[in-house]
């Protein structure tokens, strides 16, 4: 089990929760399972997010492992200038 | 290194990041395509052109919101010399690029001045001109908003009748303007607010301001009859231009070869895509290549603008300089279409600051306005130019040193960031100390003047990049990047090759490939290219040094684990040391025929771990009481950039961006009039910083190591101009004792307000 | 309806046939190939498409390709001799004075032009002389350096 927290748009998602519970071993297992188990996440996941895994923010990486005690934050996927 | 096979390490994203001492890196060699840039020989987007070429030139809209009833091109396609004319029926529906598609080509609505509603391809420029007047559009017009705030009401006219607010719960159930609404933080603001010794609180707006690049949209194409398709353009991202492109006109993306020209600026503004589908499809449709050029106009009306935005922002602090709560609402709006950066904003809003109690919230909102594109640090300058003049404002009222208000409150290694996940390393603090012990922070100030500081935040990011480089027989090197350069990356990518192979820089030369000649990159885009390009060429660089060992190996028949690399050279080394002359990368290259044949690395991935980015800025500046006008005096950028490859691009890099800021600050605005038109669709009323506005910019590079990179770099590209509009702010208000909530500061605002302030005491 | 027009451009005989309404920057690059010269605008304001008519310094997008006739154009091809960089290209790229180049041809020939009719500007003077040509990428400060630079070096 990971602990998530999702923010921006997305809180509403997951019925306003501040974190929560998710188990996965990487970044797609989560994003898979954040549309599985939440269907208004659905269309966010579809669009593309960015996921932190203690600080670092994966943008394209899905298979990258999440450690057992990670802190995640599911976040807008970054464009720039 | 030496066994060295070009692997990244398992976790990319962290802890690469190893000290050594450079010898080209941090060196300020001349860049490789300057002699063509400053003899005129560099070819850009409009220097190309294809034998028997047509011109190409679109039809806008004159309504900045209407329907489009009918469109009649026959007395246009009629006329001597029109080879192709092509509006919506052209385009087949596109669901992955749905908002694209409309934007290019206006289907059954036109939602701004400037909206492309049909384009003729013909024998001369005059012809094509000729043939728009003939096109007859019927058109339905509608009410229009175009004010972010007003767009925002209920009664306000409606763009898009299948818009319902994202991010509210439950989602509406009639359209409105506002694409969604998110919301960042921890904590609890209330809370933070009722610990406080003093609040304030204000609104903020600041005006749409576009990229303002010199060089307008342009490419030519081709298509054959068997559908291969040819595209040579200015783009910041040609692979990305292909694959919307081809999808748009309906091509195999393997049948469609782009090639990105000399990029004359782009900020952002060219990581969009609006002619070339356009010129494919005139091209595919008239068997002829096609070429176009937006004018200026086309740009400031149908390209790039940024945001414009309205904020509400509230700060409390205690007496001795504690932050306890932040709260801030930005409201922007983007365009006709989706995509205004209100998350960004909101995200960056107090991404300086380490809050117990801190929320953002951004609203997304559509307006009759060209569709909006990315402009350095995208949302990021609105925003942070309303928290900190809010903070400078705190500051002063508690009697504090504005550097050591913000030092107290600074975000630190570990500290959780305001947009959720925990800093890892940054380098904020170093840049405010460098600021408070920088000579301008000590110079005294005459009447009239004043001092302003502020600092600004940038995520940067990686994304999906390759790299190749071949060593040539004479033991040169040649890299293939798939980045666009857009401001001297090629010098960098060089360096960084040189450094690993040991090799003297200009035995090293860099090329932007068409999208044929390697795999996907992202576009040059967010601060990335000489962080993830650059990565890509080290490791390249390392798979070509477990090349070059092995051969030599082979050469002197020891086994490869006895060669290693040093200086450009493979050496004997263990028992084997001092057995052979060591074989310099010329001779391994010279001898590669008969070793094995040709020796290239490549490296591909998705990069991660780009480290995020602070700066800090300080300005003086001088306010005219009697004209509003705001001479800048002194201005100085401090920037962590991680490692500075070539030092004076990446100078290049804060002075532009702090110059854009600076005009975003002062002068440049996108006006409106009641009509909905744009009003000053030009250089001479829409007036970019020239030379004379400006002193020298002074610069000071910050070195925080990224730890997520092998030699710590940091992408510098971006937040050079998210502090500007609150240094000039601060300093503006300190030199005339106001508080300015609304940019641009026009010597007519300036007046105004100066006037309402001695009115009202 | 073409207008027939001889002119020398950067030393050389030239002779074009161009349109009544047809700039000097048309001519230039889509009649002759000289793309050094940009557009940025066509009204004026950028300096992009800067070049010298009988030595003095003019937008070509504001002069009409049948006004050349008899004159001597200057464009940015000509700045170099041959292989030999003038001091304001070497000074350009020795300070890093440009990031994307597209404004650089305006500013070589716009900077050339001023060192040819004072030797020893001030930063003052430069920046008002080159306040004509917009940079969007650099801030202007390197390439106020480059000018400077050159500006020593020429007078030696
Ligand atoms: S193109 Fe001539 S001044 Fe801009
Ligand atoms: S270097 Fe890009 S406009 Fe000057």
């Amino acid at each position: 089990m990971v602990q998530v927290v999702l923010s921006g748009i997305m809180k509403t998602a997951v019925d306003d929760q501040a974190e929560i519970e998710i188990e996965a071993k990487n970044i797609k297992q989560l994003l898979d399972a954040l549309a599985r188990d939440y269907p208004k996440m659905e269309p966010y996941v579809k669009k593309g997010l960015a996921v932190s895994i203690n600080g670092v923010i994966y943008r394209d990486s899905l298979y990258q492992k999440i450690p057992e005690d990670a802190e995640i934050f599911v976040i807008p996927r970054l464009a720039g200038g | 290194m030496a066994s060295s096979t070009g692997e990244a390490p398992e976790s990319k994203g962290t802890h690469q990041y190893q000290p050594r001492d450079f010898k080209v890196v941090g060196t300020t060699p001349l860049r490789p395509d300057g002699v063509d840039k400053v003899t005129g020989r560099a070819r850009f987007g409009a220097d190309m052109n294809l034998p028997g070429q047509l011109v190409g030139k679109v039809l806008r809209s004159p309504h900045p919101h209407a329907k489009l009833v009918s469109i009649d091109t026959s007395e246009a396609e009629a006329l001597p010399g029109v080879k192709a004319v092509v509006t919506r029926d052209d385009f087949a529906e596109n669901e992955a690029h749905h908002d694209i598609l409309c934007n290019i080509m206006a289907r059954d609505k036109v939602l701004y001045e400037g909206h492309a509603v049909a384009a003729v391809a013909a024998t001369s420029r005059a012809i094509a001109l000729k043939a728009l007047k003939k096109i007859k559009v019927v058109y339905d017009i509608l009410p229009h908003v175009t004010d972010v705030d007003e767009a925002m009401k209920a009664d306000a006219p409606i763009l898009h009748d299948d818009m319902f607010t994202h991010g509210v719960d439950p989602m509406p159930t009639t359209a409105s303007n506002i694409a969604g609404r998110c919301e960042f933080g921890h904590g609890d603001v209330d809370a933070g607010f009722e610990q406080a010794d003093i609040i304030i609180e204000r609104n903020f707006k600041t005006a749409a301001t576009h990229q303002g690049y010199i060089e307008p949209h342009a490419c030519v194409a081709t298509v054959t009859s068997d559908d291969y398709g040819e595209l040579w353009g200015c783009t910041q991202g040609h692979f990305v231009l292909r694959n919307v492109s081809a999808s748009l006109v309906g091509m195999d993306v393997s049948k469609l070869r782009v090639t990105a020209s000399e990029i004359g600026g782009g900020f952002g503004g060219k990581t969009t895509v609006f002619l070339e589908p356009v010129c494919l499809m005139l091209a595919k449709k008239s068997g002829k290549p096609v070429k176009m050029a937006m004018t200026r106009d086309e740009v400031f009306k149908a390209s790039g603008p940024t945001a414009s935005s309205s904020m509400d922002v509230k700060i409390g602090c205690t007496k001795d300089g504690r932050i306890t709560a932040g709260f801030a609402e930005v409201r922007y709006q983007g365009g006709a279409f989706r995509g205004a950066p209100a998350d960004f904003g909101a995200m960056c809003a107090f991404a300086c600051y380490a809050l117990e109690n801190v929320k953002a919230i951004g609203w997304e909102v559509v307006t009759n306005r060209p569709k909006g594109a990315a402009y350095r640090a995208p949302g990021a300058p609105m925003s942070v130019y309303a928290v900190e003049s809010v903070v400078d404002e705190l500051a002063k009222a508690i009697d504090m040193d504005p550097i050591d208000f913000r030092l107290k409150n600074a975000a630190r290694n570990g500290d959780k960031s305001s947009y959720g996940p925990k800093f890892e390393s940054l380098g904020l603090v170093e840049t405010l100390e460098a600021a408070k012990n920088h000579p301008n922070y000590q110079i005294p100030l005459g009447p009239n003047q004043g001092r302003g500081v502020a600092s600004g935040f940038w995520f940067n990011f990686g994304g999906e990049t390759c790299s190749t480089l071949n060593v040539n027989q004479d033991g040169t090197v040649a890299i293939s990047v798939g980045t666009p350069d857009i401001g001297g990356s090629r010098a960098s990518m060089c360096q960084m090759a040189a450094e690993e192979l040991g090799i003297p820089y200009d035995q090293v030369r860099a090329i932007v490939t068409d999208t044929s000649s390697l795999g996907f990159n992202d576009t040059t885009e967010g601060s990335r290219v000489t962080f993830s390009s650059g990565m890509a060429v080290i490791f390249a660089a390392r798979e070509i040094i477990g090349k070059l060992c092995e051969r030599a190996a082979m050469m002197w028949d020891i086994p490869v684990e006895a060669v290693k690399w040093e200086e450009g050279k493979a050496i004997p080394a263990g028992a084997n040391a001092g057995d052979f002359e060591p074989l310099t990368l010329a001779e391994i290259a010279d001898a590669a025929g008969g070793t094995g044949g040709p020796i290239a690395g490549h490296h591909e991935y998705n990069a991660d771990g780009a480290g995020v980015s602070f700066g800090t800025h300080l300005v003086d500046t001088e306010v005219d009481p009697e004209t509003g006008f705001v001479k800048i005096l002194r201005y100085t950028v401090i920037q962590d950039a991680g490692k500075a490859i070539h030092p004076s691009y990446v100078e290049g890099q804060f002075q532009g961006g702090a110059v854009q800021g600076i005009g975003w600050a002062l002068n440049e605005e996108y006006i409106y009039g009641d009509d909905g038109k744009l009003q000053n669709a030009g250089f001479l009323d829409y007036r970019l910083p020239v030379a004379s506005d400006l002193p020298m910019i002074d610069t000071v590079i910050v070195e925080v190591p990224n730890p997520g990179h092998p030699y710590g770099v940091r992408g510098v590209g971006e937040t050079g101009i998210v502090p500007p509009l609150a240094a000039i702010a601060n300093s503006v208000s300190d030199a005339a004792n106001l508080r300015m909530t609304e940019l641009p500061m026009s010597p007519p605002r300036i007046l105004k307000a100066i006037h309402q302030a001695e009115a009202a005491e | 309806m073409g207008i027939h027009v001889s002119t020398k451009i950067n030393g050389d005989d030239v002779e074009f046939v161009c349109d009544a309404e047809e700039t000097l920057l048309d001519v230039l690059r889509d009649r002759l190939n000289l793309t050094g010269a940009k557009e940025g605008c066509a009204t004026g304001d950028c300096g992009a498409c800067s070049v010298t008519i009988d030595g003095r310094l003019t937008c070509s997008c504001l002069t009409l390709g049948a006004e050349v006739e008899g004159r001597e154009i200057g464009t940015v091809e000509g700045v170099a001799k041959g292989n030999e960089l003038h001091p304001i290209q070497q000074k350009i790229l020795d300070n890093a004075a440009l990031q994307c180049g597209v404004c650089t041809p305006g500013i070589v020939v716009a900077a050339k032009a001023l060192l040819e009719k004072k030797p020893d500007p001030s930063e003052e003077e430069i920046r008002y002389w080159m306040a004509g040509n917009l940079c969007r990428c650099t801030g202007y400060d390197k390439i106020i350096r480059a000018i400077q630079d050159a500006a020593a070096e020429m007078r030696g």
